[in-house]
């Protein structure tokens, strides 16, 4: 019939050439070895720095056991008086913060967009702040604030809207470079001006990730928010930072309930807004 | 001054009084310096008719195409339309001149997420300012138009759907309506049926075809389907590696000049 299509048993045992297959070269084996060397010597080289010292380590669970008893009974009566305002307040910083940083970011992420603007000065001019962004943690940024305008919910706002621009330009950068180019081409065939081609070809394409984004780091926001107090600017950290400071533990048992309360009320409300966006 | 006049609104300049539909003349297009894709087209565009593009794949029938609108920019020649030589505009003019010309895709390259009547009006957006786009602030007489331009392409019950919900053939259907919805003086198609069933290929050639001689407009379509181009083009053009090779009826393609244009004569079988 001339042509094989079915190979029998036969013909694979009358094949007798072995041929050679290997994952990895004896060259890219080798090197897989001495990064696991180097993993393990990194751990065991950082448990004799660390220098834990065998009293205190030992401790740790009476301490603990001890720390608890005192924050126990947790002070609801408190609520009514400080820590309402001051869940509040970062509720505030957090959406507020994330606003301003959306309005900051998008001129941004337009600018790192290669399917929008195709000079690569500018792609580079816009990483260079959407990377000074990132990182600077925004406990740090909210230090430099505090000392520019001072304590309060400015310093605040502020911290987490400069922490949040590279975060938000950056994904929607991306969410922007992955747009099908083909409907932005037949748009620009029609005639459409740039911004038109904006809003008709990319905005449709990147708005079920444009809402994530932002709602994600709002989530982020409000956990990032409660800890901003400690250096000042403002929020439930300063009532737990005070707190703190004067050994009122059943009040830190309260501050500590309202953040995770908080917490776990901005995730379901997030689950449950994407779950309708996409 | 007379010349900037003339542009401002082309659909003054009567159609009678330009001598030619378009005027292709020793154009010429590389991506790399040295690597030329056209070598020098010329062609010329006197009758409202189907004119099919016929050739290989990766031979300039794409690019061709492109440089008409200006998706892509030749690097030389001239492209005369409506007695402007598109090479040489660019900016607003350039996008008054695009309103004029509808394209159809082979992907369709419709808005996925628009429904479908909103991706028809797309084909007004070059005739609206950014601001009136925003709005959605199209016009009556526009949104009539694109439902009778959907009742012609046999979608009406779907003009409420999403565009991603529908199936190949029609999303080609809604791209043709948006083509049309320009009101354009020039109909170009790259592949329109390259990935398409050959029944509806077919459906998709007559509408074109249709469109073509209601209108009274030339449509340039590049085609891959020889027996396709000879049934609905009454003109055919041959590309060969950058070059035009054939120019004329569709009954003189003979098999020798298939050979001539796609290499070798096994495939002909």
């Amino acid at each position: 019939m001339g042509i094989y299509i079915y190979f029998s048993e036969k013909d694979f045992y009358m094949n007798n050439i072995d041929y050679y297959w290997e994952r990895f070269t004896l060259k890219q084996r080798l090197l897989r070895y001495l990064v696991y060397v180097c993993f393990v010597s990194a751990l065991f080289f950082s448990i004799r720095t660390v220098e834990v010292i065998p009293e205190f380590f030992y401790d740790a669970p009476e301490q603990m056991m001890d720390l608890f008893s005192r924050m126990w009974p947790i002070e609801f009566e408190y609520y009514p008086i400080a820590v309402h305002t001051a869940i509040i307040e970062t509720l505030n910083i957090a959406t507020l913060g994330t606003l301003v940083a959306l309005v900051l970011a998008l001129p941004l992420a337009l600018m790192s967009a290669s399917t929008i603007v195709s000079y690569s000065w500018v792609h580079w001019v816009a990483r260079f702040f959407l990377v000074s962004s990132r990182t600077v943690n925004s406990l740090v940024w909210a230090l430099l604030f505090v000392a520019v305008f001072g304590p309060g919910i400015i310093s605040g706002v502020l911290a987490i809207a400069f922490r949040s621009i590279g975060f938000i330009g950056k994904l929607l950068g991306e969410a922007l470079d992955e747009v099908n180019m083909g409907s932005v081409e037949a748009l620009r065939a029609t005639g459409a001006p740039m911004i038109t081609i904006l809003l008709k070809a990319y905005w449709p394409q990147v708005m079920p990730a444009f809402f994530s984004i932002i709602l994600f780091r709002w989530d982020i926001n409000v956990r990032e928010s409660a800890v901003l107090g400690l250096v000042g600017a403002g929020g439930i950290g300063v009532i737990l930072s005070d707190s703190m400071n004067l050994f009122q533990w059943r009040q830190v048992s309260i501050a500590l309930l309202a953040i995770f309360a908080v917490v776990i009320i901005a995730e379901i409300i997030v689950v449950n807004i994407r779950k309708k966006l996409i | 001054m007379s010349k900037t006049k003339s542009y401002i609104d082309l659909k003054e300049v009567p159609m009678s009084k330009t001598k030619s539909y378009l005027e292709i003349k020793n154009l010429k297009k590389w991506y790399v310096p040295g690597d030329l894709i056209l070598k020098g087209i010329n062609i010329s565009i006197t009758k409202p008719e189907v004119i099919a593009i016929i050739g290989p794949s990766g031979t300039g029938k794409s690019t061709l195409l492109r440089c008409i609108n200006r998706l892509v920019d030749p690097n030389g020649g001239e492209i005369i339309f409506k007695d402007l030589d598109l090479c040489q505009i660019k900016g607003s003019t350039l996008r008054k001149v695009r309103r004029h010309m509808g394209m159809v895709f082979q992907e369709y390259n419709l808005v996925e997420r628009l429904s479908v009547i909103e991706n028809v009006l797309t084909g007004r957006l070059g005739y609206m300012t950014s601001w009136q786009a925003f709005r959605k602030k199209f016009s009556q007489k526009d949104i009539n138009t694109a439902y009778e331009l959907l009742k012609t392409v046999g979608l009406s019950d779907h003009a409420k759907k999403r565009a991603d919900s529908l199936s190949g053939g029609q999303r080609q259907r809604v791209g043709i309506a948006r083509a049309v919805m320009q009101n354009p003086d020039i109909l170009l198609a790259d592949e329109p049926t390259s990935s398409l069933d050959p029944k509806t290929a077919v459906e998709i050639m007559e509408l074109i075809t249709d469109f073509s001689k209601k209108n009274n407009i030339p449509a340039i379509v590049n085609m891959h389907d020889v027996k396709l181009a000879q049934r609905f083009a009454t003109r055919i053009i041959g590309m060969s590696e950058g070059y035009v090779v054939y120019d004329g009826e569709p009954s003189g393609i003979t098999d020798t000049l298939l050979k001539e244009i796609y290499g070798g004569e096994e495939w002909m079988e």
